[in-house]
Parts: structure tokens; sequence; C-alpha cells
């Protein structure tokens, strides 16, 4: 067999119908087949009709002075000046009105703290530090008694700077938790595996209601006499305790997903348990539930808003307190709530995005 | 002959209360010994392996590797798992570290040596499997034939005395075997003990001191390479030879 085979190489074409781009976009997602594009009439009609009417109320007819008697006049549409009257108290709720200027300095130190520890770049034992001493100065500022600042007991805490703190600490609190109870699930240790598995099974089965009721209503009849915990701080324990619970198992889903192989190469190569835990097994769970804990995240977050039950005026809550004690702008609580939307979904939408960002940095490892 | 490296005495497994996968095995491996074990699929050649290093417990008989010998002492098994290295047929390598990450993790964090010495000790192992320049990467960005000699080097930066591999490269395309076999003929070269559960009768052939046939949880041959695959003495390794030779 001397002779070899010829062929001819052939160059790469490009496609024959173009698929990327704006029209060709359009008229595979939206006019793809008669159904589709019979759905794409009915909702671009209903959009056509809906959407003016909206921008009519709430801003061509609307009105931003803070005069109750210019929003009753017929014809004017949304009244934004209850906003712009009641904005401290919706946002700082029954904290002294004086003293306001407290928990927004705390509320942007916390905020600043969050931030830093989202950055990659700053990612070090040193957060760990900055963390205590920020949570320090934070509940000095807002607690005061100290630097000639007038004592603000914790159930005059209120508003937006609530919802953070609730929410931020929660987190913090939760996530380590859950992560010991994932790994406490799969132990090799009955005891120890038995215990987590009630753990997560009691909290999974009441509602977060019922354990903030527990808090700060029940938990206190057991106490010795003369023995208090704050209120926000069991209020606080309640919810860490619930949200655990619902991350543990997200967490324990990514741990599943770990192939058994790893942890044998990691014990083939000498590597305890626990480093083995944290080195392998836990980076690469985390990772994968990205999604599922940014849920649990967020969700939590909005959960927060139940605190007001147990007197705890939070966001909402504060939204209430603001207008129904003045009867001038008692009607106009759709736009409070809209303004309050407006809060939860630029804090809720940040995670979202920061979560998504996360997931691209940790999917340049998986590229190919 | 010097006290064997490795001494299996009677040493017997079972998988949950009926599976018998190791039976009375018998087994001295001497320092420096280069071993293949052959055999059907679950025959128990993956567990007799995994056994030295404990990633499977026996529940019979006793097993001692490097004067020390496997019980539930986690301190033993820690020391011996520092002088076995071990390669997986899945090369199991950790997608989440660089390739010179993956190396160098248990340098630093069991052997507790300063990471720049680490590094340099990996480079040296990369460079011995001839993919130095792929330090950087991540696993998956490279194909299996690397990623397993990845995974050669990696258990070599133990500077371990013996070397276990688990089927080595039965996950990977054809093209890829024969880098792989390459590099560890040449480690075959350097006198480390090797114990090799494989198919590839051209590497016994080459390098194996000892050939182990295994059938059903026991072994039923071993002898020297050319002896076993030319004059096999049970019927059981003449049919097994006849089917993995045949075409």
């Amino acid at each position: 067999m001397s002779e070899t085979l010829n062929y001819q190489f052939i160059e790469s074409r490009p496609a024959p119908m173009r698929t990327e781009g704006f029209m060709p976009w359009i008229k595979s997602n939206l006019f793809g087949n008669w159904q589709s594009s019979v759905t794409t009439f009915i909702v671009g009609g209903l959009l056509l009709y809906y959407v003016p009417q909206f921008l009519s109320w709430a801003v061509f007819r609307a009105t931003t002075v803070n005069d109750a008697d210019a929003c009753r006049v017929a014809g004017v549409g949304a009244c934004w000046g209850v906003i712009k009257e009641k904005y401290r108290l919706i946002i700082f709720g029954r904290y002294p009105f004086d003293e306001q200027w407290r928990p927004l300095i705390a509320t942007l130190l916390m905020i600043a703290l969050v931030i830093a520890s989202c950055t990659r770049a700053l990612w070090s034992k040193w957060l760990v530090v900055l963390w205590v001493a920020g949570l320090a100065l934070y509940f000095a500022i807002m607690h005061g008694g100290v630097m000639g600042m007038s004592v603000v007991p914790t159930d005059r805490w209120g508003g937006l700077p609530l919802t953070i703190m609730l929410a931020t600490l929660s987190i913090i609190f939760a996530f380590p938790l859950a992560v010991v109870v994932a790994l406490g699930r799969r132990s090799h240790l009955p005891a120890i595996r038995t215990f987590c598995t009630i753990y997560v099974e009691l909290v999974r089965g009441v509602p977060l209601i019922s354990v903030l009721f527990m808090a700060s209503f029940m938990f206190p009849l057991f106490m010795p006499a003369g023995v208090t915990i704050d209120v926000l701080i069991r209020v606080l324990a309640g919810i860490t305790l619930f949200a655990a619970a619902y991350m543990a198992e997200v967490i324990r889903g990514g741990l599943q997903a770990i192939p058994k192989g790893q942890v044998e190469a990691s014990a083939s190569l000498g590597l305890s348990y626990w480093q083995t835990q944290f080195k392998i097994v836990l980076p690469q769970a985390l990772a994968m539930v990205v999604p599922g804990l940014m849920n649990n995240f967020i969700s939590l977050f909005k959960d927060t808003s139940l605190v007001t039950i147990v007197s705890l005026y939070e966001l909402t809550g504060s939204l209430g307190l603001a207008l129904n004690s003045d009867a001038n702008w008692r009607p106009y609580k759709f736009e409070g709530y809209l303004f309050i939307t407006a809060i939860f979904f630029a804090f809720c939408f940040a995670m979202s995005r920061y979560s998504l960002w996360v997931e691209e940095q940790l999917s340049k490892s998986k590229l190919r | 002959m010097s006290e064997p490296i490795i001494k299996f005495d009677k040493v017997n497994k079972w998988y949950g209360n009926s599976f018998h996968v190791l039976r009375d095995i018998d087994l001295s491996v001497a320092k420096g010994e280069r071993i293949v074990v052959c055999g059907p699929s679950g025959s128990g050649k993956s567990t007799l392996i995994r056994c030295i290093n404990r990633l499977e417990e026996h529940q019979q008989g006793h097993l001692t590797v490097d004067g020390v010998e496997l019980t539930d002492d986690v301190k033993a098994i820690d020391e011996i798992r520092k002088n076995v290295g071990m390669v997986f047929q899945q090369f199991n390598l950790f997608p989440h570290l660089t390739v010179l990450e993956n190396l160098t993790l248990s340098p630093m964090f069991v052997g507790n040596m300063p990471k720049k010495e680490a590094e340099e000790k990996a480079m040296v192992q990369l460079n011995r499997v001839r993919i130095a320049e792929q330090a950087g990467k991540y696993p998956l960005q490279l194909s299996g034939g690397q990623q397993q000699r990845v995974a050669i080097a990696r258990a070599l930066c133990l500077t371990p005395k013996i070397m276990l591999f688990d089927e080595p490269t039965s996950a990977l395309d054809p093209e890829m075997v024969s880098e792989v076999l390459d590099v560890m003929v040449e480690l075959a070269k350097q006198g480390i003990t090797m114990i090799c559960v494989t198919h590839e009768m051209g590497f016994a052939k080459a390098v194996a001191d000892r050939v182990i046939f295994m059938d059903q949880g026991q072994i039923i041959e071993q002898n020297k390479p050319d002896a076993f695959f030319n004059h096999p003495q049970t019927d059981r390794a003449k049919d097994f030879l006849g089917k993995i030779l045949g075409h």
C-alpha cells in the first residue's frame, strides 16, 4: 500500500441563516410561529393599554407638593408629597427625630462593611477584625450612652436601619451555622447526625411568625426572675436559627453533588476530615449552590418585615406608624407602599446581581 | 530478601453481610517491586489496592505497610497515607484549584512546607510528567491524558515510597493512553514500589516484576509477566487472557 488517499480540505463557511442580532432575535422569539405571534400581540396590546395609564397617574397627573389638600383636588394622580412629608418617619421609624443622624451613620457603616465583604480584593483575615470593630461601633452609635449620646432603647429602633441590621446579622450568623448543620447531617456519628436532622425538621415544620412569637413572648416566661434578654437579640436569634435550617438544606444539596472521588483523593493525599471539608468539599459545594443560597438571603431580607408583629417596627411597620397616625395623609398609603417597594427592590436586585457576578467568577475554573 | 514493604496476611473483606470481596489474601511486596494486578471486573483488584491506603477497611487478617499495621489508629493511617501515593481511574483532580494548587495542597497543609518550596517541588514533578507549561490552568481545561499526568505528579509531590495506580488509563481516549503509560514506565525505572491495576499488557510486559491475577476475590495466579502471558497455569487465567488478547 504505497498509495495514499487524497481528499479535499473543506474551508469553514458562514451559516446560511443569520441567527444573531436584533431582527433575527425578534423574528425567532416573538413571531416564531402563529401561537407566539398571537401571544406577542395580546401582551403588546395590554402593555399599550396599561402602561400609559400608569404613567399618567404616577408621573403626568402626579403632584409632589407636600400638602395633603393639593392631593385632594379632582384629577390629581399620585400624591408623592406624602413621601416628602413623611420620609424620615418611614425610613427611621420611632427612633427619636433629633437623633436620626445616628441610625443614618450606623447604617451607612454597616452597608460599607457589607460592600467591603463582597469585594474580592479585600478578602482576608482583616475583614473579621473589621466586622467586630464595625459592629461594636454600630451598636455604640445606635444605642448611645457613650460619647455624650443619649441612650435609645432597642424598642425605639426601626425602619430601614432595623431591616438592614436584622437581615445582615442573621445572614452572618446563620451561614456558618448552616454549614455546620449541613456537615452534621452527613456525619458518620449517629448522635450528631440525629441532632442536626431533628433541628432542621423541627424548624422547617413551623412558620417564622410562630418562631418570632416564641422568641418575643414565650421565651421570657421561661427565664429566671430578673434575667432579661433584649427583645431584639431574642428576635435576631429566632430569625438566625430559622434561616440556618433552610440554608443547611441548600448547602447539603451541594455537598451531595460532590463526587466521592474528591474525598478519596483528598484522603489519599493525607488531608484530615476538616481539611478535606474546608479545602476540597465546601468550596465546590458552596459554588454550586450560590443561586439557592442567594434565594435564601433575599427571602430572609424580606422576611424581616414580619418582626413588625412583635412590635419591632422595621420598614413596613414604620410606614404603617407614619401614615396611620395622621388622618391627612392616611389615604395615600399606596404611594408609601410603592416607595418602600422601590427600596426593597433596590436591595434585592443588588443582591441578585451580586450573586450572578459570584457565579461568573466561580465558573472561570470550569471553562474548557 | 529484606522485610517486605507491604504484607497482606490472610486479609478478608466483605461489602455488607454477604459480598465477600477479598478472600484470604496473602501477598508480600518487596521494596522497589513493580506489580501489575489484573483480572475480570468485580474480582477485587481495586479493593485490594485501596486497602493499602485505607480507602477501604479490611475486616479480618493483618495488613502491614512500611512497617506499620493498618488498624483504626488514625495517626497510623495518616502516616501511611503520607508514604503512599495514589492515582485514580477518574483522575479526581480538584477542579476548583489550578494544576499548581492541586500539587502544593498536600505538601503545604499535610507536610507544613512553605508555599515557595512546595511550588518549586511541584514544578519539578510537573516537569517530570512533561506538563510544566500548564501549571496555571484549571484541570478541566486539560485533556484526559494531561489530567492523569497531573494526577501522577500530584501523588509524587509527597515523595511517596509506594505508588498505587487504579486503572489509570481506563477512562482515557485511546489516543492519550500512551502519554500516560510513558510517564509510568519512566517512573517504574526509578525504583519506586509500584502496584498497578491495569489491563495494559504491553505495560505489564515492559516493567512488571510480577503479574497477579485475581478472580472472585482471590489471588488465583502470580508469576513473572512472560511466564504468565505465555504459559498461564490456570484455566481461569487462560480464559481471561484469551478474551483480552484474542482479537
